[in-house]
This record gives structure tokens, C-alpha cells and sequence, in this order.
């Protein structure tokens, strides 16, 4: 299987020069991410080798700690970039922490109880990480959409209180679009997967040779299982955060 | 006469500067109180503290013998009913925002009850499911005042809702507000810069960079 892949350290270098393609047109077109991308380039690099060590030693340890360990990191890191996008909002990485665990964890509980992946390093460590990585994403889109809409849609929400509704039923409309909002990247890939993009979990199996219809049924899992995380996460942190917009008097603040 | 409305020494100040100081206030059931003064003087302000959408700073309000603060707010606001200058309708058509005061009480909607509301303001039958992008400025304001008066409430603060209206439409509102008043013993506090409004008033205070003017 594995010689099929065939990416050296030499290989990696010259890809350097599409970052180069990136830079260029960065500079050309004064869009001014030139650090942004400069920054992104050098942590991924430095984070995937740390990774790519650590998940070696992790798999070869195969200890159930040490994978469990190993999630948490993934789930705190995500919070922890969720709740930048919340804009100063009170409690929000708690609120993502909460939103992050629950949603990892019950994806990942149901799929080793139906026995769609073992509690195994390789296979527990890779999905969490998917699972996070899109609840985290679902999560900062609905703080954006969120601290967006209480902005611009001050008057009716004023006008809604004003006629007596509770908390919750002058901010329904603004937290079912920031769910919506938060869902929407998985809908839509969902929609399209096979079609627009070979997602990765299927690439990579392809890439490593196995049989494209075995591929392809774990992407279904996959698919499945970033849907439900990503309502879960978004309906925990939308339902939580919304009070955050209200003072003590029950004021919009 | 009882007295509704007792306010001592209300102050609201932001941390830019103070918009209202020392207003003392009694406004008694029944009564149909006018506010005005220059734009800037703190009416708005005023009558968002009495609808609880904001809190004073400092002095004491009490409603009905008790302290504002002691009531729930959501109950409270329902009771005394704060209508917008120049307010915005909700969802996509007349019913989503008439249907609204049934929703947050958990009652079904009183068709019935809500078309002869809008024929009071002279809004026919056709218009209950009519897209809110269809409606003039009159129109919505009318629809607006509806949804605020459908379950009738004990006092309305009405924040310059005849603000930009023709001279029909405002006609029309002024009668609505005046049955409601006359006939329903609805407490009204108006804001207004309208003259006739103001030459019109039974009761009529002013305020003037947010002290109110002693009559002389």
C-alpha cells in the first residue's frame, strides 16, 4: 500500500514553490495576508511534525490514557479557537468547551459502540480530530452570525422584549439562523461530496490504496458523523451563548 | 385618581455623559400624560426606563405602589407596552407580527379579534397576510400599534409614533390611541414634537437637557 505514497521531504520543499504562487499573487494584488499565510505556513509545518511524531508514539504505545489524553488536547484547542471567534462574549470558552466535548464525545462513543471505528489510537485520535475541527468551525460561525445579527437587528429584538417576550423568544429567529449558519459548510459538502470534492479521509484511503467502495463507505460514515457533531455543537453553543447578549435586568445590552 | 407611576429623583447617565437628572414624575391611572422638548432632552430615554428596556441609574420608580425592580419584566412588559418610533415589523407578513403576542403568551391566534384591531387602525381584511414589504410607512406604523394593543394593556408609552406620518394616518392613530384611553382605560405617554399633539394634550410636561421644566 504504502508505495503509493511517495511524498519525500525533497518533494515537500519544491511544493514550497506553490506557497511562492500564493505569495506572489498575495503581493500583486495588495490583499496584505502576506504574514497571515508566512505565519500559517510555518505553524503548520511545525505543528503536523510534532504531530506526526507524537500520533507515531501515541499508536505505538497504544494506551488508552494516553489516547484519551490525547482527544482532550484536541478538544481543549478547539475551544480554545472557537470561542475567538465569540468577540469577547462572557463564558464563551466554557460554553465551547462544553459544545466540543459533548459533541466529540457522543459522535465518537456512538461510533465505537456501533462498532464503526475501534477504541484504537490510530483510529480514535485521526477521527476525533475531524470531529472537533468541524464542531469548532460550526461553533465560530454561529458566534459570528450571532454577535452580527444582535448588532444589526437590535430594533426587532428591542420590539420583542418590548411586547413581553421571554429572553429566548425575542432571540428564536437570531438563534436558529446562527444554528443554521453554523451548520451550513457540512450541509453543503455533504450535498456535494463525490461531485465538487474528494474529501479527505476518502483521498487518503484511496491515496493509501485501499479499495475505493471501502473508501467510500467510511466517507458516508464520516458525513453522518460531522452532521450530528456539528448540530450538536452548534445547538449547545447557540442555546448557551444567547443569554450573553442580555444584562441582568433582562436588557439588551 | 389613583397614582400608577411614582418617579423620585430619576437619574440615567451612560459613561459618556448624564441624559437624565432628578426627575420626579407622578402619573396616575387613566391619565394621558404628553412629554415633549428638544431632540437630545432624554424623552426616549424616559419612557424606555418606564418600559424597563433600560434601568435608571439612580432614584426610585414604583409602579402600582411597588418598585419596578420587584416585578418580572417579561410580565411587566406585557402589561405596559412600549410602541417605537418608526417601528420595524418582524418576519415576512402582517400575521407573523399580529400572531406574535399570541405566540409568547402560548394562546392561538384570535383572527377574529386581530382583523377588527386592524379595522379600527383602517387596515382591511386582506391586508392580515399581505408581505410587511408591501406596506407604506403609515401602514406599518398602524400594524405596529396594533400588535402592541391586541391583548389590551394596562399603559401605552407611545415614542413618537405619529413621527413622519400624513395627516390622515395620524388622524386615524390619534382616534385609535383616544378610544383606547377613553374607553378602554388605557394610561397613554406620549413623546411628541407634533404641535397639534401638544396643543391637544391633557397633560403636558417638558424636558429640557433632561431636567424637567417646572411650569411656571
Amino acid at each position: 500500500m504504502t508505495q503509493n505514497l511517495i511524498v519525500t521531504p525533497s518533494a515537500l520543499f519544491f511544493a514550497v514553490a506553490l506557497v511562492a504562487i500564493a505569495l506572489l499573487l498575495n503581493f500583486k494584488e495588495k490583499i496584505g495576508l502576506e504574514k497571515d499565510m508566512i505565519i500559517g505556513v510555518v505553524r503548520a509545518v511545525i505543528q503536523l511534525t510534532i504531530v506526526g511524531y507524537v500520533l507515531t508514539y501515541i499508536i505505538k504505545v497504544n494506551s488508552v490514557f494516553l489516547t484519551l489524553l490525547m482527544v482532550l488536547i484536541i478538544i481543549f484547542n478547539a475551544a480554545w479557537n472557537a470561542q475567538k471567534r465569540a468577540a469577547g462574549m462572557n463564558n464563551a470558552f466554557w460554553i465551547s468547551l462544553l459544545a466540543v466535548t459533548v459533541s466529540t464525545g457522543t459522535t465518537l462513543i456512538l461510533l465505537v459502540l456501533a462498532r464503526a471505528i475501534k477504541f484504537t489510537p490510530s483510529q480514535v485520535v485521526p477521527v476525533s480530530g475531524m470531529i472537533a475541527s468541524n464542531a469548532m468551525v460550526a461553533i465560530g460561525l454561529c458566534y459570528r452570525n450571532m454577535n452580527t445579527s444582535f448588532h444589526d437587528l437590535r430594533q426587532p429584538i428591542l420590539e420583542r422584549l418590548a411586547l413581553g417576550a421571554n429572553l429566548k423568544q425575542a432571540s428564536s429567529g437570531i438563534v436558529r439562523d446562527a444554528i443554521k449558519t453554523g451548520m451550513a459548510p457540512t450541509i453543503d459538502s455533504a450535498k456535494t461530496v463525490g461531485l465538487v470534492s474528494l474529501p479527505g479521509m476518502m483521498s487518503g484511503l484511496i491515496f493509501a490504496g485501499v479499495d475505493p467502495t471501502k473508501a467510500i463507505m467510511y466517507q458516508i460514515m464520516v458525513t453522518f458523523m460531522l452532521m450530528a457533531a456539528t448540530s450538536i455543537a452548534s445547538v449547545i453553543a447557540c442555546y448557551l451563548a444567547y443569554p450573553n447578549f442580555y444584562n441582568a435586568d433582562d436588557q439588551l445590552i | 385618581m389613583t397614582d400608577l407611576f411614582t418617579l423620585t429623583d430619576v437619574d440615567f447617565a451612560t459613561s459618556e455623559r448624564q441624559i437624565l437628572h432628578q426627575i420626579n414624575l407622578t402619573v396616575t391611572a387613566g391619565d394621558s400624560l404628553t412629554i415633549t422638548g428638544p431632540s437630545g432632552s432624554g424623552k426616549s430615554t424616559l419612557l424606555r426606563i418606564m418600559a424597563t428596556l433600560l434601568t435608571a441609574t439612580g432614584g426610585e420608580i414604583d409602579y402600582n405602589g411597588r418598585k419596578l425592580s420587584a416585578y418580572d419584566p417579561f410580565a411587566y412588559r406585557k402589561e405596559v407596552s412600549y410602541c417605537f418610533q418608526q417601528a420595524s415589523l418582524f418576519g415576512d407578513t402582517v400575521y407573523d407580527n399580529l400572531s406574535f403576542p399570541y405566540i409568547i403568551r402560548n394562546q392561538a391566534f384570535d383572527e377574529a379579534h386581530a382583523l377588527d384591531a386592524l379595522s379600527q387602525v383602517e387596515l382591511g381584511p386582506d391586508n392580515l397576510h399581505k408581505p410587511i414589504t408591501e406596506l407604506s410607512g403609515g401602514e406599518k406604523q398602524r400594524v405596529a400599534l396594533v400588535r402592541n394593543v391586541l391583548f389590551t394593556p394596562k399603559v401605552l408609552l407611545l415614542d413618537e409614533v405619529t413621527t413622519g406620518l400624513d395627516a390622515d394616518t395620524k388622524a386615524i392613530v390619534h382616534h385609535f390611541i383616544d378610544h383606547l384611553n377613553q374607553h378602554h382605560d388605557v394610561t397613554l405617554i406620549a413623546v411628541t414634537h407634533d404641535e397639534t399633539e401638544i396643543n391637544a394634550a391633557n397633560h403636558l410636561i417638558t424636558l429640557t437637557n433632561g431636567q424637567l421644566e417646572v411650569p411656571a
